[in-house]
């Protein structure tokens, strides 16, 4: 497992470092001058030269690559800007500070709209699942193929803008979408995101519910569940503690894929509900021309992304000891 | 096309024999075509998609008929149609026997023409995707899959980079980066550049996942005794990938761009409603789903249209995609 998780990891950086080199020396490599950003708007030359010398955006593209990559480790000193600590990310000239600052201010907005929903259509998505297979419902399993259909065809900003619409604007039912950090209002957090989270619900769960089905189906009819049934156990322990445990598979698969969708597909459930979040962030910087800013939500999505990867084949391994990981 | 009656039908009058009809042979795609026939939802869908590309097709046909196009701006040009905030004053987006489906808030073009021309751009624009994405990953699956060792290694990992990449974002942030290159400031952006570019960017995200699995199928099949037949019998590697690999791989491929189509053409529609997508004036689901957005709380009907219309779309391909994956497969159990 640990020879799995570091060659994995290993792996993980170098895919990352990729990534974030082609950004680089797409974004930077283009006409646009970061320094005149930071220099404000009205920029004698010579000021202008000295913004782009503290900045380091005089020197070579890859000696620029290499010391960006070099800050998020060891941090670095702008001259005249002042320090950037360890994860140093850049500086933001729109902002006047470094970048990791914002994204740790708009991150949380981000992780708990994904987290949220992914809770609420998790409980609902494996709990109608396994109603449907012990039932072995036909009403239920057809309502649960047509919806899954519709989840996965429907857009966030069609249902959202419409949910808005009679929920918010019409019937007042719920107020607008917005953000309480959970520290301060557990309540307000909660009651705050309820709208985004039912409507990413709607496009998911019926998804888990259909794969929850139709594995657990298969894994009820498998010999170790007749085995446990057989040894007297309750029925409750024999679907929740084997015939679960055989299911969860598909199901880490597609929720793997869902979470990063979630977290790099942000930009659309933030801009419908406008929320501030990573995804709002990532739009305001390219309206900005805020390359830093820019470079660091490529990379955190980016991250989410293979990160999520390495977490789920590791997963297998967790939950079914018969998976070798090689 | 006359099809033979099936071998299990009661014979017919002209085919006396006791042992049931004459043994016919049938190509993979005929007895494809029969089983897909016999599918009523992929028969249903096929037609709903169909019904879409024709509307695309004859878009100017229909502008001809309803005596209208989609880029006058009745709503300003008449008066009487909007009120002084920009929105139609006709309860329901302003429909009525002249505008069936309303006027579009603020411009005041007709949405009836705005959709059907819209269908156009978005299915043109993710046609060329997908057959370029199709393309791309047919060759370089089969290269990986059959040339193997270092070059196989070397795609998987260009793969691995690809899939990891936040596509959209990318494509948002390098739009107005790609067109500072491209076009001068004083200008405009042209319409050609800004599909071209739409289609380049979807191509480049698209075809990594296709590729992964053709690149799988053929790992498999190369092993397999017929092709190591046609190597022992000294066939060309050519003729070995166009005449032994590909009639195999079809199936896949056809499924997955079955697949792979509304896809595209739901992504072209995220892109336009973020502002990377199509430019003004030309008509563009998308576009109008951006302005749905902008304006839902004083005109829902507005955003009803292009919403109502990409979902039965996209339900209508999927269920199509399902329905092939079932007619070339009839293995694979759902």
């Amino acid at each position: 497992m640990l020879r799995f998780l570091t060659r994995r990891s290993l792996g993980a950086a170098f895919i990352l470092l990729i990534v974030a080199a082609v950004t680089f020396f797409l974004f930077f490599a283009v006409p646009g001058d970061p320094a005149r950003l930071a220099c404000g708007r009205v920029c004698p030359p010579e000021t202008l030269a000295q913004a782009r010398h503290n900045l380091g955006l005089d020197q070579p593209i890859f000696v620029q690559f290499v010391e960006w990559v070099f800050g998020i480790f060891a941090g670095r000193d702008y001259e005249g800007l002042g320090h950037c600590p360890a994860p140093c990310l850049g500086y933001s000239f729109v902002n006047r500070e470094p970048v990791f600052n914002t994204i740790v201010d708009r991150l949380p907005v981000t992780l708990s709209l994904t987290i949220g929903s992914a809770i609420v259509f998790l409980i609902f998505g494996i709990g109608t699942g396994i109603i449907a297979a012990l039932k072995q419902g036909k009403p239920l399993d057809k309502i649960a193929s047509v919806s899954s259909l519709i989840g996965a065809s429907v857009q966030i900003y069609f249902v959202g803008t419409l949910a808005m619409y009679f929920l918010v604007f019409q019937w007042q039912v719920i107020e607008r979408p917005r953000y309480v950090p959970i520290t301060e209002d557990p309540i307000g957090w909660a009651y705050g995101l309820m709208l985004p989270w039912v409507v990413l619900a709607i496009i998911f769960t019926a998804n888990y519910t259909r794969m929850t089905r139709s594995t657990m189906v298969e894994q009820l009819g498998e010999d170790y569940v007749r085995t446990a049934r057989a040894k007297g156990l309750s029925a409750r322990t024999v679907v929740m503690r084997f015939a679960l445990r055989g299911t969860l598979t598909p199901i880490v698969t597609i929720f793997g894929i869902d979470l990063a969708g979630l977290i790099g597909g942000a930009i659309i459930t933030e801009t419908t509900f406008s929320l501030q979040g990573i995804g709002r962030l990532s739009i305001q910087s390219v309206l900005n021309s805020d390359l830093p800013m820019l470079m660091a939500t490529v990379l955190l999505a980016a991250t989410a992304i293979v990160v999520l990867n390495v977490i789920v084949d590791a997963l297998y391994a967790v939950i079914d000891p018969r998976v070798r990981l090689s | 096309m006359t099809i033979p009656s099936e071998t299990t039908d009661p014979p017919v009058a002209t085919a006396p024999a006791a042992s049931g009809g004459e043994l016919v042979g049938r190509s993979p795609g005929q007895l494809m075509w029969r089983r897909f026939r016999r599918d009523p939802t992929g028969m249903i869908s096929a037609v709903i998609v169909l019904f879409f590309i024709l509307v695309a097709v004859a878009a100017p046909l229909i502008s001809t008929l309803y005596g209208k196009d989609p880029y006058t701006t009745y709503g300003q040009d008449r008066p009487g149609l909007l009120n002084d905030f920009g929105f139609p004053l006709l309860p329901n987006g302003g429909m009525s026997s002249e505008f069936w489906f309303g006027i579009e808030p603020g411009l005041g073009r007709d949405v009836f023409m705005q959709l059907v021309y819209g269908i156009r751009t978005s299915l043109l624009i993710a046609l060329a995707a997908t057959i370029a994405t199709t393309l791309i990953g047919i060759v370089v699956g089969i290269v990986a899959g059959y040339v193997g060792g270092r070059t196989d290694y070397f795609i998987g990992r260009v793969i691995d980079v690809l899939l990891s990449f936040p596509s959209t974002l990318f494509i948002i942030a390098f739009m107005p980066v790609l067109e500072n290159l491209m076009v001068k400031p004083e200008e405009e952006t042209p319409v050609w550049l800004r599909a071209t570019a739409l289609i380049i960017f979807l191509t480049v995200f698209g075809w990594a996942g296709l590729a992964r699995l053709l690149r799988g199928n053929v790992l498999s099949l190369r092993e397999r005794e017929f092709v190591e037949a046609a190597r022992v019998t000294g066939a060309s590697p050519a003729r070995i990938v166009f005449k032994e690999l590909l009639p195999n791989l079809w199936t896949p491929i056809l499924i997955q761009s079955t697949l792979l189509l509304p896809a595209l053409v739901t992504s072209e529609a995220a892109l336009s409603f973020l502002g990377v997508g199509m430019i003004e004036p030309t008509p563009d689901w998308g576009r109008m789903f951006l302005r749905g957005t902008e304006v839902y709380t004083d005109d829902i009907t507005y955003l009803m249209f292009p919403g109502i219309a990409l979902l039965i779309f996209v339900v209508a391909f999927n269920l199509l995609g399902d329905s092939v994956r079932d007619a070339f497969d009839p293995k694979i159990r759902r």
